[in-house]
């Protein structure tokens, strides 16, 4: 389960925000995670409290925003929502459609205090 | 009328208290002799022991409306310690002119036995070096430094897969001359890997026929994230009901780009090609401007 040290990753960049921007405190953190990428929100819920556990993030509020899968139709030359990875273009049924939205794994924003 | 709180009920009592003035507030002595009758749900903070204090949060700063909490926005991503880490190693490998695979497939899909075969068919034209990643033993490293090359053990525990972080460390291990062939042998798992750029040229991915034909579809991160796939164990096929062009197919939906090659490590079909394909793409890495980021 590689959400366990993508979470501690995760800490790791709270860390370093620590020392860029003055807070003692985590109240909330909120994550944008592709509904096509490497990370399952419910496994890395799942480790979140363990692992923030003692951390700067401890008793953080973890929040996930899913971001939904989007890709480029050459054909179409239009922004398409994609449900799995390299799928045809649900318009013209045909198309490989370049992937341009659904990968991210980002630490988005935090409530700090 | 209160000159600190605005109130306009306070009864002048005997038990006077002088307020000590705090920064930004501006109370004088003067101003504010009296005493409230009601202190005790009295709203200001530190007015029991005499200190009327407006910015005692945590930024020692008031403003109205506003609390010391705050929203910062970061928009960082997660892995990009682990990307970082995976750009030292490439830049260290580049400039030492090695070629490097990273190995990925799930356990028992021959990635070993394919690497003692290639360590043996090539070690005469390149310098090959190792590493191992396993939860625990040093079993394949052990196998891989009977073939006469040197390669470096790194148990992850618990750990799913390898990180940049432990590439790193185990590259410190290695001597590694000018040029030659690095091969990182992945933890099997099929899944996490995917995720993890090690500093690696390519991801070579590793299927065995005794697998199903639509793993490409049941994994897909995997067989995205890799530019070779290695259908190895090829001389099982005539006792098998595996069908290599399902599965091919499979491979090039979910990776349009991705190269395929039938192998054996046991009777060395397809080998050739393998070789081939690595020195094609060892040679396009010797030139900068086509160097994979």
């Amino acid at each position: 389960m590689h959400e366990m040290s993508l979470v501690e990753s995760l800490v790791e960049l709270v860390e370093d925000e620590r020392r860029k921007q003055d807070f003692s405190r985590v109240r909330m953190i909120r994550l944008r995670v592709g509904a096509l990428g490497h990370a399952e929100p419910e496994a890395l819920r799942f480790c979140f409290d363990a692992i923030t556990n003692g951390t700067i993030a401890d008793g953080a509020r973890l929040e996930i925003e899913t971001v939904p899968g989007e890709g480029w139709c050459h054909r179409c030359r239009r922004t398409v929502p994609l449900v799995e990875r390299y799928a045809a273009c649900p318009v013209c049924g045909i198309a490989q459609v370049r992937m341009t939205a659904g990968d991210e794994l980002r630490l988005a924003e935090m409530e700090v205090e | 009328m209160c000159a600190v709180c605005g109130c306009g009920a306070a009864v002048i009592a005997e038990n006077l208290h002088v307020e000590r003035p705090a920064a930004g507030v501006g109370v004088r002595k003067q101003d504010h002799n009296h005493s409230h009758s009601y202190a005790r749900d009295h709203h200001h903070r530190g007015h029991a022991d005499g200190v009327i204090d407006f910015g005692n949060g945590l930024a020692g700063v008031h403003v109205p409306g506003m609390s010391q909490e705050r929203t910062i926005s970061i928009e960082r991503d997660i892995l990009s310690k682990n990307d970082a880490f995976a750009h030292a190693n490439r830049t260290r490998l580049q400039n030492s002119g090695v070629f490097a695979l990273n190995l990925v497939s799930s356990p028992g899909s021959g990635k070993t036995s394919l690497l003692v075969r290639a360590i043996a068919d090539l070690k005469d034209r390149w310098p090959i070096s190792v590493i191992e990643g396993d939860q625990q033993t040093s079993r394949d490293a052990d196998r891989i430094r009977a073939t006469g090359v040197q390669a470096v053990q790194i148990n992850t525990g618990k750990g799913c897969h390898l990180d940049a972080h432990m590439v790193g460390h185990a590259l410190d291990h290695l001597s590694l001359g000018s040029g030659g062939l690095l091969f990182v042998e992945n933890v099997g798992n099929l899944v996490c890997p995917a995720a993890f750029d090690l500093g690696e040229a390519h991801k070579v991915v590793v299927l065995s026929v005794t697998e199903g034909e639509d793993k490409p579809l049941k994994y897909p991160d995997m067989f995205a994230a890799a530019d070779l796939m290695l259908l190895n164990k090829a001389d099982l096929l005539p006792h098998l009901d595996f069908d290599v062009s399902v599965c091919l197919a499979a491979a090039a939906r979910v990776n349009p780009r991705i190269h395929f090659l039938t192998v054996s490590a046991r009777t060395g079909e397809g080998l050739g090609a393998f070789y081939s394909w690595i020195e094609d793409r060892a040679a396009v890495m010797a030139s900068p401007v086509s160097w994979p980021e």
